[in-house]
């Protein structure tokens, strides 16, 4: 890999990490409440979809999905040379991959609230 | 150059099992597969948020609920925290040293400031979503 992709590829790995590190302990909490039948009131149909239909609410759901998607491709990338997988060219197009498939699965729910 | 170096053999599978360091490192490198699922949960529901139907919406918080994913996100959380969150809090001196002019700023500081910034983020989520007044 080239020097000058390198940055921008683990420029977007430390941001997501560190959106991912911030934000998901809270985001696994909300699943938590959810499965417990505590549902907080923030998370009811009204709320929640007013959240995300407001650009404020799309541009941060999208922002920590994509960071948090790439910083996730980029790591198991590794972890699998990590577990002796030697196929990295291979590996690499299938996880950055699903992670653009997602993001623009994202992008495309979004729009349509 | 000797003519047959030795080579210490070392599993390509198994090599982290040998160091305490390493098994860290592995614990912490498979968070990843937390935040893939939890990002792939979330897409779910915006899936089902998009389709604009409030019936729809309270059938999907109905289908997450049931004792083996109430499990799996409480072992979730705590591995989560302590592999991926306190461990990115516990590099960041490391990747983001910071200096104002002659003064560098201590590792202990700038560890604390994210533990600080960690809770008030959780809190603000917290207050968004109505869990705390």
């Amino acid at each position: 890999m080239s020097i000058a992709k390198k940055a921008v590829v683990w420029g977007l790995f430390a941001a997501g990490g560190t959106i991912s590190a911030f934000l998901f302990p809270a985001l696994i909490g909300l699943f938590l409440l959810v499965a417990i039948d505590k549902v907080p009131p923030g998370l009811e149909f009204g709320s929640i979809s007013a959240f995300a239909s407001h650009w404020v609410g799309k541009s941060i759901l999208f922002l920590v999905i994509f960071l948090s998607l790439w910083h996730a491709a980029h790591r198991l990338r590794v972890v699998f040379h990590d577990f002796g997988v030697r196929k990295d060219k291979a590996v690499a197009n299938a996880v950055y991959l699903v992670a653009a498939i997602g993001t623009v699965v994202t992008a495309f729910y979004l729009y349509l609230m | 150059m000797s003519r047959r170096p030795y080579v210490r053999p070392v599993s390509n599978t198994r090599w982290y099992l040998s160091n305490g360091r390493y098994r860290r490192y592995i614990l912490r490198e498979v968070t990843c597969l937390l935040v893939g699922f939890y990002c792939f949960l979330t897409i779910w529901a915006l899936a089902v948020l998009a389709t604009g139907s409030a019936d729809r919406w309270n059938e999907f918080l109905a289908s997450q609920q049931n004792a083996a994913m109430a499990a799996l996100h409480a072992f979730a959380l705590i591995y989560y925290l302590i592999y991926m969150t306190f461990d990115w809090f516990q590099l960041a001196p490391k990747a983001m040293p910071l200096q104002f002019g002659e003064h560098k700023v201590s590792a202990r500081t700038i560890i604390l400031a994210h533990y600080a910034a960690w809770a008030a983020v959780t809190a603000f989520v917290a207050w968004l979503v109505g869990v705390i007044p």
